[in-house]
Protein backbone atom coordinates (compact mmCIF):
# COMPACT_ATOMS: atom_id res chain seq x y z
CA UNK A 1 0.00 0.00 0.00
CA UNK A 2 2.77 2.35 0.96
CA UNK A 3 4.83 1.80 -2.17
CA UNK A 4 1.98 2.86 -4.46
CA UNK A 5 1.03 5.88 -2.36
CA UNK A 6 1.20 8.85 -4.72
CA UNK A 7 3.09 11.12 -2.35
CA UNK A 8 5.66 8.54 -1.32
CA UNK A 9 6.97 7.21 -4.62
CA UNK A 10 8.20 10.41 -6.20
CA UNK A 11 10.16 11.17 -3.07
CA UNK A 12 11.87 7.84 -3.19
CA UNK A 13 12.85 8.41 -6.77
CA UNK A 14 14.16 11.84 -6.03
CA UNK A 15 16.13 10.82 -2.99
CA UNK A 16 19.29 9.63 -4.79
CA UNK A 17 19.40 12.87 -6.77
CA UNK A 18 18.88 14.90 -3.63
CA UNK A 19 21.67 13.02 -1.88
CA UNK A 20 23.91 13.51 -4.87
CA UNK A 21 23.14 17.22 -4.94
CA UNK A 22 23.96 17.58 -1.26
CA UNK A 23 27.15 15.58 -1.73
CA UNK A 24 28.21 17.56 -4.78
CA UNK A 25 27.44 20.76 -2.93
CA UNK A 26 29.63 19.69 -0.04
CA UNK A 27 32.46 18.82 -2.41
CA UNK A 28 32.03 22.03 -4.32
CA UNK A 29 32.46 23.99 -1.14
CA UNK A 30 35.99 22.67 -0.86
CA UNK A 31 36.90 23.55 -4.41
CA UNK A 32 35.64 27.13 -4.04
CA UNK A 33 37.99 29.98 -3.18
CA UNK A 34 39.45 28.33 -0.08
CA UNK A 35 43.08 28.42 0.98
CA UNK A 36 44.16 25.70 3.42
CA UNK A 37 47.00 26.86 5.64
CA UNK A 38 48.92 24.34 7.73
CA UNK A 39 50.51 26.38 10.48
CA UNK A 40 52.86 25.70 13.33
CA UNK A 41 51.10 25.97 16.67
CA UNK A 42 53.46 28.61 18.07
CA UNK A 43 52.35 31.15 15.47
CA UNK A 44 48.67 30.26 15.82
CA UNK A 45 48.37 29.97 19.61
CA UNK A 46 49.52 33.57 20.09
CA UNK A 47 46.52 34.72 18.02
CA UNK A 48 48.69 36.48 15.44
CA UNK A 49 47.42 34.41 12.53
CA UNK A 50 43.81 35.24 13.38
CA UNK A 51 44.67 38.92 13.35
CA UNK A 52 46.46 38.53 10.00
CA UNK A 53 43.58 36.48 8.54
CA UNK A 54 41.02 39.12 9.56
CA UNK A 55 43.03 41.90 7.95
CA UNK A 56 43.62 39.86 4.80
CA UNK A 57 39.98 38.89 4.37
CA UNK A 58 38.81 42.47 4.77
CA UNK A 59 40.44 43.16 1.40
CA UNK A 60 39.56 39.81 -0.27
CA UNK A 61 35.83 39.22 0.15
CA UNK A 62 34.72 35.65 -0.57
CA UNK A 63 38.08 34.03 0.12
CA UNK A 64 37.94 31.43 2.86
CA UNK A 65 41.01 30.56 4.96
CA UNK A 66 41.15 27.18 6.67
CA UNK A 67 43.86 26.93 9.32
CA UNK A 68 45.24 23.51 10.22
CA UNK A 69 47.12 23.93 13.48
CA UNK A 70 49.88 21.31 13.59
CA UNK A 71 53.59 21.00 14.33
CA UNK A 72 56.22 22.00 11.77
CA UNK A 73 56.88 18.31 11.01
CA UNK A 74 53.23 17.57 10.34
CA UNK A 75 52.77 20.80 8.36
CA UNK A 76 55.58 19.77 6.01
CA UNK A 77 54.09 16.26 5.72
CA UNK A 78 50.68 17.74 4.85
CA UNK A 79 52.40 19.86 2.21
CA UNK A 80 54.19 16.83 0.73
CA UNK A 81 50.89 14.99 0.40
CA UNK A 82 49.18 18.02 -1.11
CA UNK A 83 46.66 18.36 1.72
CA UNK A 84 47.54 21.99 2.40
CA UNK A 85 48.06 24.90 0.01
CA UNK A 86 50.24 27.03 2.21
CA UNK A 87 52.56 26.26 5.14
CA UNK A 88 53.69 28.56 7.93
CA UNK A 89 56.69 26.93 9.59
CA UNK A 90 59.90 27.76 11.44
CA UNK A 91 62.72 25.27 10.89
CA UNK A 92 65.11 26.70 8.33
CA UNK A 93 66.96 23.44 7.63
CA UNK A 94 63.76 21.41 7.10
CA UNK A 95 62.30 24.19 4.94
CA UNK A 96 65.39 24.18 2.73
CA UNK A 97 65.18 20.41 2.32
CA UNK A 98 61.45 20.68 1.51
CA UNK A 99 62.24 23.21 -1.22
CA UNK A 100 65.21 21.22 -2.54
CA UNK A 101 63.01 18.15 -2.89
CA UNK A 102 60.71 20.17 -5.13
CA UNK A 103 57.67 20.21 -2.84
CA UNK A 104 57.54 23.99 -2.56
CA UNK A 105 57.07 26.63 -5.21
CA UNK A 106 57.83 29.74 -3.20
CA UNK A 107 59.30 30.37 0.26
CA UNK A 108 59.23 33.76 1.96
CA UNK A 109 60.23 34.87 5.44
CA UNK A 110 57.24 36.63 6.99
CA UNK A 111 58.06 37.47 10.59
CA UNK A 112 60.42 36.48 13.36
CA UNK A 113 60.95 36.52 17.07
CA UNK A 114 63.55 35.17 19.47
CA UNK A 115 64.04 32.04 21.44
CA UNK A 116 64.88 32.50 25.09
CA UNK A 117 66.12 30.10 27.75
CA UNK A 118 63.69 30.14 30.65
CA UNK A 119 63.78 28.33 33.94
CA UNK A 120 63.17 28.51 37.68
CA UNK A 121 63.86 31.97 39.16
CA UNK A 122 66.39 30.42 41.57
CA UNK A 123 68.53 29.52 38.49
CA UNK A 124 70.54 26.67 40.07
CA UNK A 125 72.74 26.29 36.97
CA UNK A 126 73.70 29.98 36.84
CA UNK A 127 72.35 30.52 33.33
CA UNK A 128 71.95 34.26 33.95
CA UNK A 129 75.74 34.60 33.92
CA UNK A 130 76.17 32.73 30.60
CA UNK A 131 78.16 34.44 27.85
CA UNK A 132 76.12 32.97 24.97
CA UNK A 133 73.34 30.47 24.34
CA UNK A 134 75.73 27.52 23.91
CA UNK A 135 77.40 28.44 27.20
CA UNK A 136 73.96 28.52 28.85
CA UNK A 137 73.25 25.00 27.58
CA UNK A 138 76.65 23.81 28.85
CA UNK A 139 75.94 25.29 32.29
CA UNK A 140 72.59 23.48 32.51
CA UNK A 141 74.28 20.24 31.44
CA UNK A 142 77.20 20.67 33.89
CA UNK A 143 74.83 21.38 36.81
CA UNK A 144 72.82 18.26 35.95
CA UNK A 145 69.71 20.45 36.03
CA UNK A 146 66.54 19.10 34.34
CA UNK A 147 65.77 20.46 30.86
CA UNK A 148 62.32 20.12 29.34
CA UNK A 149 62.69 19.31 25.65
CA UNK A 150 59.88 19.40 23.09
CA UNK A 151 61.12 16.15 21.54
CA UNK A 152 58.58 16.42 18.73
CA UNK A 153 60.64 17.46 15.66
CA UNK A 154 59.08 20.92 15.86
CA UNK A 155 60.94 24.05 14.83
CA UNK A 156 61.75 24.74 18.47
CA UNK A 157 63.02 21.18 18.95
CA UNK A 158 65.31 21.60 15.96
CA UNK A 159 66.64 24.87 17.35
CA UNK A 160 67.22 23.13 20.67
CA UNK A 161 69.18 20.31 19.04
CA UNK A 162 71.25 22.79 17.02
CA UNK A 163 72.10 24.67 20.23
CA UNK A 164 73.09 21.46 22.00
CA UNK A 165 75.26 20.45 19.06
CA UNK A 166 76.92 23.89 19.04
CA UNK A 167 77.62 23.52 22.75
CA UNK A 168 79.17 20.09 22.15
CA UNK A 169 76.63 18.28 24.33
CA UNK A 170 75.52 14.74 23.50
CA UNK A 171 72.02 14.60 22.03
CA UNK A 172 70.38 12.50 24.75
CA UNK A 173 71.79 13.78 28.02
CA UNK A 174 70.46 12.16 31.20
CA UNK A 175 68.56 15.09 32.68
CA UNK A 176 66.53 15.87 29.55
CA UNK A 177 62.76 15.47 29.97
CA UNK A 178 61.33 14.77 26.51
CA UNK A 179 57.70 15.87 26.59
CA UNK A 180 56.65 15.23 23.00
CA UNK A 181 54.11 18.05 23.45
CA UNK A 182 53.40 21.52 22.19
CA UNK A 183 55.15 24.62 23.54
CA UNK A 184 52.49 25.60 26.08
CA UNK A 185 52.29 22.09 27.55
CA UNK A 186 56.08 21.80 27.63
CA UNK A 187 56.26 25.07 29.57
CA UNK A 188 53.79 23.55 32.05
CA UNK A 189 56.05 20.52 32.48
CA UNK A 190 59.10 22.77 32.94
CA UNK A 191 57.21 24.82 35.52
CA UNK A 192 56.08 21.71 37.39
CA UNK A 193 59.52 20.06 37.37
CA UNK A 194 61.47 23.31 37.91
CA UNK A 195 63.29 22.57 34.68
CA UNK A 196 65.01 24.79 32.13
CA UNK A 197 63.39 25.12 28.73
CA UNK A 198 64.07 26.66 25.34
CA UNK A 199 60.99 28.53 24.15
CA UNK A 200 60.01 31.21 21.73
CA UNK A 201 59.52 34.44 23.63
CA UNK A 202 55.97 34.95 22.35
CA UNK A 203 54.60 31.70 23.78
CA UNK A 204 56.39 32.25 27.10
CA UNK A 205 54.79 35.67 27.40
CA UNK A 206 51.37 34.18 26.70
CA UNK A 207 51.79 31.75 29.60
CA UNK A 208 54.20 33.46 32.00
CA UNK A 209 51.56 35.05 34.26
CA UNK A 210 50.42 31.54 35.21
CA UNK A 211 53.87 30.07 35.66
CA UNK A 212 56.94 30.43 37.80
CA UNK A 213 59.38 30.66 34.88
CA UNK A 214 61.82 33.52 34.30
CA UNK A 215 63.70 34.47 31.15
CA UNK A 216 67.26 33.60 32.19
CA UNK A 217 69.08 34.05 28.91
CA UNK A 218 68.17 35.86 25.71
CA UNK A 219 69.85 37.47 22.72
CA UNK A 220 72.40 36.42 20.13
CA UNK A 221 72.14 35.17 16.57
CA UNK A 222 71.80 31.54 17.72
CA UNK A 223 68.41 32.34 19.26
CA UNK A 224 66.95 34.07 16.20
CA UNK A 225 63.65 32.44 15.17
CA UNK A 226 62.40 33.29 11.66
CA UNK A 227 59.03 32.05 10.35
CA UNK A 228 58.49 31.29 6.68
CA UNK A 229 55.48 30.83 4.48
CA UNK A 230 55.78 28.15 1.79
CA UNK A 231 53.54 27.87 -1.26
CA UNK A 232 53.10 24.15 -1.89
CA UNK A 233 53.92 22.84 -5.37
CA UNK A 234 50.68 21.96 -7.16
CA UNK A 235 48.46 23.58 -4.53
CA UNK A 236 44.74 23.06 -5.06
CA UNK A 237 44.11 26.78 -4.97
CA UNK A 238 47.47 27.96 -6.31
CA UNK A 239 46.34 31.49 -7.23
CA UNK A 240 44.68 32.13 -3.87
CA UNK A 241 47.57 30.62 -1.94
CA UNK A 242 50.15 32.66 -3.83
CA UNK A 243 48.20 35.84 -3.23
CA UNK A 244 48.10 35.12 0.51
CA UNK A 245 51.81 34.22 0.65
CA UNK A 246 52.83 37.43 -1.10
CA UNK A 247 50.46 39.44 1.09
CA UNK A 248 51.95 37.89 4.26
CA UNK A 249 55.44 38.96 3.17
CA UNK A 250 54.25 42.46 2.26
CA UNK A 251 53.81 45.78 4.04
CA UNK A 252 50.14 45.45 5.02
CA UNK A 253 50.87 42.25 6.95
CA UNK A 254 53.99 43.82 8.44
CA UNK A 255 51.86 46.61 9.91
CA UNK A 256 49.63 44.03 11.62
CA UNK A 257 52.62 42.08 12.96
CA UNK A 258 54.31 45.24 14.27
CA UNK A 259 51.21 46.10 16.29
CA UNK A 260 50.26 42.63 17.47
CA UNK A 261 50.62 42.15 21.23
CA UNK A 262 51.36 45.80 22.01
CA UNK A 263 47.99 46.26 23.65
CA UNK A 264 48.38 43.30 26.01
CA UNK A 265 52.14 43.11 26.58
CA UNK A 266 53.42 46.61 25.86
CA UNK A 267 55.75 45.44 23.09
CA UNK A 268 54.99 43.40 19.95
CA UNK A 269 55.32 39.60 20.11
CA UNK A 270 56.86 39.27 16.64
CA UNK A 271 59.06 41.40 14.38
CA UNK A 272 57.77 41.89 10.85
CA UNK A 273 59.93 40.94 7.89
CA UNK A 274 59.07 42.59 4.58
CA UNK A 275 60.12 40.66 1.50
CA UNK A 276 58.99 42.18 -1.78
CA UNK A 277 58.24 39.54 -4.37
CA UNK A 278 57.64 39.40 -8.12
CA UNK B 1 47.63 3.20 -0.31
CA UNK B 2 51.44 3.12 -0.18
CA UNK B 3 51.18 4.78 3.24
CA UNK B 4 48.97 1.97 4.51
CA UNK B 5 51.34 -0.68 3.20
CA UNK B 6 54.31 1.14 4.67
CA UNK B 7 52.65 1.31 8.07
CA UNK B 8 51.80 -2.41 8.07
CA UNK B 9 55.45 -3.16 7.31
CA UNK B 10 56.51 -0.75 10.04
CA UNK B 11 54.17 -2.37 12.58
CA UNK B 12 55.52 -5.84 11.74
CA UNK B 13 59.11 -4.62 11.91
CA UNK B 14 58.57 -2.97 15.31
CA UNK B 15 56.91 -6.09 16.72
CA UNK B 16 59.27 -8.68 15.21
CA UNK B 17 62.48 -6.87 16.12
CA UNK B 18 61.16 -6.18 19.64
CA UNK B 19 61.88 -2.46 19.35
CA UNK B 20 62.77 -1.25 22.86
CA UNK B 21 60.95 2.07 22.60
CA UNK B 22 57.75 0.36 21.47
CA UNK B 23 58.01 -2.32 24.16
CA UNK B 24 58.48 0.33 26.85
CA UNK B 25 55.52 2.34 25.63
CA UNK B 26 53.43 -0.83 25.34
CA UNK B 27 54.38 -1.95 28.85
CA UNK B 28 53.41 1.42 30.34
CA UNK B 29 50.10 1.38 28.44
CA UNK B 30 49.33 -2.05 29.90
CA UNK B 31 50.38 -1.04 33.40
CA UNK B 32 48.44 2.22 33.50
CA UNK B 33 45.25 0.91 31.88
CA UNK B 34 45.48 -2.43 33.69
CA UNK B 35 45.70 -0.88 37.14
CA UNK B 36 43.00 1.65 36.20
CA UNK B 37 40.66 -1.19 35.20
CA UNK B 38 41.39 -3.09 38.43
CA UNK B 39 40.47 0.04 40.40
CA UNK B 40 37.45 0.46 38.14
CA UNK B 41 36.35 -3.11 38.92
CA UNK B 42 36.86 -2.68 42.66
CA UNK B 43 34.79 0.51 42.61
CA UNK B 44 32.36 -0.18 39.78
CA UNK B 45 31.39 -3.81 40.34
CA UNK B 46 29.86 -3.26 43.81
CA UNK B 47 28.14 -0.09 42.59
CA UNK B 48 26.62 -1.86 39.59
CA UNK B 49 25.61 -4.94 41.61
CA UNK B 50 24.10 -2.83 44.38
CA UNK B 51 22.06 -0.78 41.90
CA UNK B 52 20.83 -3.99 40.25
CA UNK B 53 19.88 -5.84 43.42
CA UNK B 54 18.52 -3.17 45.74
CA UNK B 55 15.62 -0.73 45.59
CA UNK B 56 15.88 2.66 47.22
CA UNK B 57 14.63 6.18 46.56
CA UNK B 58 16.87 7.95 44.06
CA UNK B 59 17.99 4.69 42.46
CA UNK B 60 16.75 5.72 39.02
CA UNK B 61 18.61 9.02 39.29
CA UNK B 62 21.78 7.10 40.22
CA UNK B 63 21.39 4.89 37.14
CA UNK B 64 20.86 7.90 34.87
CA UNK B 65 23.97 9.54 36.30
CA UNK B 66 25.91 6.30 35.87
CA UNK B 67 25.01 6.00 32.20
CA UNK B 68 25.78 9.69 31.73
CA UNK B 69 29.25 8.79 32.99
CA UNK B 70 29.71 6.80 29.76
CA UNK B 71 29.85 10.15 28.02
CA UNK B 72 32.51 11.64 30.31
CA UNK B 73 34.92 13.32 27.89
CA UNK B 74 38.46 12.14 28.70
CA UNK B 75 39.80 15.63 28.09
CA UNK B 76 37.49 17.06 30.74
CA UNK B 77 38.47 14.38 33.27
CA UNK B 78 42.10 15.12 32.44
CA UNK B 79 41.61 18.85 32.76
CA UNK B 80 39.86 18.50 36.12
CA UNK B 81 42.65 16.29 37.49
CA UNK B 82 45.23 18.65 36.01
CA UNK B 83 43.74 21.58 37.93
CA UNK B 84 43.61 19.49 41.11
CA UNK B 85 47.18 18.18 40.84
CA UNK B 86 48.94 21.22 39.35
CA UNK B 87 51.42 22.92 41.64
CA UNK B 88 49.01 25.82 41.97
CA UNK B 89 46.09 23.42 42.68
CA UNK B 90 44.77 22.04 45.98
CA UNK B 91 46.72 18.77 45.74
CA UNK B 92 49.85 20.23 44.16
CA UNK B 93 51.92 19.27 47.19
CA UNK B 94 51.59 15.58 46.28
CA UNK B 95 53.70 16.23 43.15
CA UNK B 96 51.65 13.73 41.17
CA UNK B 97 51.19 15.73 37.98
CA UNK B 98 52.99 14.24 34.94
CA UNK B 99 53.40 10.83 36.62
CA UNK B 100 51.87 7.43 35.77
CA UNK B 101 49.90 7.67 39.04
CA UNK B 102 48.03 10.70 37.72
CA UNK B 103 47.31 8.82 34.50
CA UNK B 104 45.93 5.85 36.46
CA UNK B 105 43.70 8.20 38.48
CA UNK B 106 42.29 9.68 35.28
CA UNK B 107 41.69 6.34 33.58
CA UNK B 108 40.18 4.75 36.70
CA UNK B 109 37.71 7.65 36.79
CA UNK B 110 36.80 6.94 33.17
CA UNK B 111 36.60 3.15 33.57
CA UNK B 112 34.40 3.06 36.69
CA UNK B 113 31.09 4.18 35.10
CA UNK B 114 31.60 1.71 32.23
CA UNK B 115 32.23 -1.21 34.54
CA UNK B 116 29.42 -0.25 36.93
CA UNK B 117 26.97 0.28 34.04
CA UNK B 118 27.74 -3.02 32.33
CA UNK B 119 27.64 -4.82 35.69
CA UNK B 120 24.22 -3.33 36.40
CA UNK B 121 22.89 -4.57 33.07
CA UNK B 122 24.44 -8.02 33.46
CA UNK B 123 23.24 -8.59 37.02
CA UNK B 124 19.77 -7.32 36.21
CA UNK B 125 19.51 -9.72 33.28
CA UNK B 126 19.84 -12.75 35.58
CA UNK B 127 16.36 -13.99 36.56
CA UNK B 128 15.68 -13.17 40.21
CA UNK B 129 14.51 -16.73 40.87
CA UNK B 130 18.13 -17.91 40.72
CA UNK B 131 18.78 -16.23 44.04
CA UNK B 132 15.36 -17.12 45.45
CA UNK B 133 15.82 -20.78 44.61
CA UNK B 134 19.31 -20.80 46.12
CA UNK B 135 17.89 -19.26 49.30
CA UNK B 136 15.01 -21.73 49.31
CA UNK B 137 17.48 -24.59 49.00
CA UNK B 138 19.20 -23.36 52.14
CA UNK B 139 22.06 -21.25 50.79
CA UNK B 140 23.27 -18.38 52.98
CA UNK B 141 22.47 -14.88 51.63
CA UNK B 142 26.16 -14.37 50.76
CA UNK B 143 26.23 -17.68 48.93
CA UNK B 144 23.02 -16.81 47.07
CA UNK B 145 24.47 -13.43 46.06
CA UNK B 146 27.63 -15.12 44.83
CA UNK B 147 25.55 -17.51 42.74
CA UNK B 148 23.61 -14.63 41.27
CA UNK B 149 26.83 -12.86 40.30
CA UNK B 150 28.23 -16.10 38.92
CA UNK B 151 25.26 -16.32 36.60
CA UNK B 152 26.09 -12.82 35.39
CA UNK B 153 29.75 -13.63 34.72
CA UNK B 154 29.55 -13.31 30.93
CA UNK B 155 28.23 -9.80 31.34
CA UNK B 156 30.87 -9.04 33.96
CA UNK B 157 33.62 -9.99 31.52
CA UNK B 158 31.96 -7.70 28.99
CA UNK B 159 32.08 -4.98 31.65
CA UNK B 160 35.83 -5.42 32.09
CA UNK B 161 36.41 -5.60 28.33
CA UNK B 162 34.40 -2.43 27.78
CA UNK B 163 36.20 -0.60 30.58
CA UNK B 164 39.61 -1.65 29.33
CA UNK B 165 38.75 -0.77 25.74
CA UNK B 166 37.59 2.66 26.81
CA UNK B 167 40.77 3.55 28.70
CA UNK B 168 43.52 1.88 26.63
CA UNK B 169 42.35 3.84 23.59
CA UNK B 170 41.79 7.23 25.19
CA UNK B 171 44.32 9.97 24.71
CA UNK B 172 42.76 13.18 26.03
CA UNK B 173 43.19 12.48 29.73
CA UNK B 174 46.62 10.83 29.73
CA UNK B 175 48.08 13.50 27.48
CA UNK B 176 46.97 16.23 29.89
CA UNK B 177 47.92 14.68 33.22
CA UNK B 178 50.75 12.45 31.97
CA UNK B 179 52.57 14.88 29.74
CA UNK B 180 53.77 12.26 27.19
CA UNK B 181 57.26 12.32 28.75
CA UNK B 182 59.66 9.89 27.09
CA UNK B 183 60.46 6.93 29.34
CA UNK B 184 58.11 8.17 32.06
CA UNK B 185 54.56 8.80 30.90
CA UNK B 186 54.49 8.01 27.19
CA UNK B 187 51.83 5.42 26.30
CA UNK B 188 50.67 4.06 22.94
CA UNK B 189 47.99 6.67 22.31
CA UNK B 190 50.16 9.66 23.20
CA UNK B 191 52.98 8.22 21.10
CA UNK B 192 50.53 8.05 18.18
CA UNK B 193 49.65 11.73 18.63
CA UNK B 194 53.34 12.61 18.73
CA UNK B 195 54.23 10.64 15.58
CA UNK B 196 51.29 12.26 13.77
CA UNK B 197 52.48 15.71 14.80
CA UNK B 198 55.95 14.84 13.61
CA UNK B 199 54.48 13.95 10.24
CA UNK B 200 55.52 10.29 10.61
CA UNK B 201 52.11 9.03 9.53
CA UNK B 202 53.33 5.46 8.83
CA UNK B 203 54.86 5.13 12.30
CA UNK B 204 51.69 6.55 13.87
CA UNK B 205 49.49 4.06 12.01
CA UNK B 206 51.86 1.23 12.93
CA UNK B 207 51.50 2.10 16.62
CA UNK B 208 47.73 2.19 16.14
CA UNK B 209 47.84 -1.32 14.70
CA UNK B 210 49.89 -2.51 17.67
CA UNK B 211 47.27 -0.99 20.01
CA UNK B 212 44.48 -2.85 18.19
CA UNK B 213 46.49 -6.06 18.23
CA UNK B 214 46.98 -5.68 21.98
CA UNK B 215 43.24 -5.25 22.49
CA UNK B 216 42.58 -8.30 20.33
CA UNK B 217 45.00 -10.51 22.26
CA UNK B 218 43.60 -9.39 25.62
CA UNK B 219 40.03 -10.03 24.52
CA UNK B 220 40.94 -13.50 23.28
CA UNK B 221 42.60 -14.26 26.63
CA UNK B 222 39.59 -12.97 28.58
CA UNK B 223 37.19 -14.99 26.46
CA UNK B 224 39.24 -18.14 26.96
CA UNK B 225 39.39 -17.58 30.69
CA UNK B 226 35.64 -17.08 30.75
CA UNK B 227 34.30 -19.67 28.37
CA UNK B 228 37.05 -22.24 28.09
CA UNK B 229 38.84 -23.08 24.83
CA UNK B 230 35.73 -24.57 23.27
CA UNK B 231 33.95 -21.23 23.44
CA UNK B 232 30.57 -22.76 24.21
CA UNK B 233 28.12 -20.56 26.07
CA UNK B 234 27.16 -22.30 29.33
CA UNK B 235 23.44 -22.73 29.92
CA UNK B 236 22.04 -20.05 32.18
CA UNK B 237 20.72 -21.34 35.50
CA UNK B 238 20.28 -24.79 33.98
CA UNK B 239 21.63 -26.57 37.04
CA UNK B 240 18.61 -25.63 39.14
CA UNK B 241 15.87 -26.25 36.64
Amino acid sequence: VRATSPTFRPWRRRLPFLLFAVFAGACGNRAADTVTVATTSSAYDTGLLDALANEYRSTRPGRRLVPLVVGTGEALALGRRGDADLLIVHAVELEQRFMAEGHGELRLTVFSNDYVIAGPPSDPAGVRAATDAADAMRRIEAAGAPFASRGDDSGTHHAERALRAAAGIAAAAGSVIETGLGMGETLAVADERRAYVLTDHATLRMFSDRMDLDVLFSGGAALHNPYSVILVQGARNAAGARDLAVWLAGREAAAVVAQYGVERFGTPLFRPVVQDTP
Amino acid sequence: MDLLLESVQEALRLLLTGDRYVLEVLALSLRVSGIAVVIGVVAGLPIGAALALTRFPGRRLCIVLLYTGFALPPVVVGLFLYIMLSRAGPFGGLELLFTPTAMIMAQATLATPYIAGFTLAAVQAVPADVRLQALALGASPQRALFMHLREARLGLVAAIVAGFGAVISEVGAVLLVGGNILGETRVLTTAIVLETRRGNFAAALALGMILLLLALVLNVLLMRAQQGPAGAIPPRGGAWR
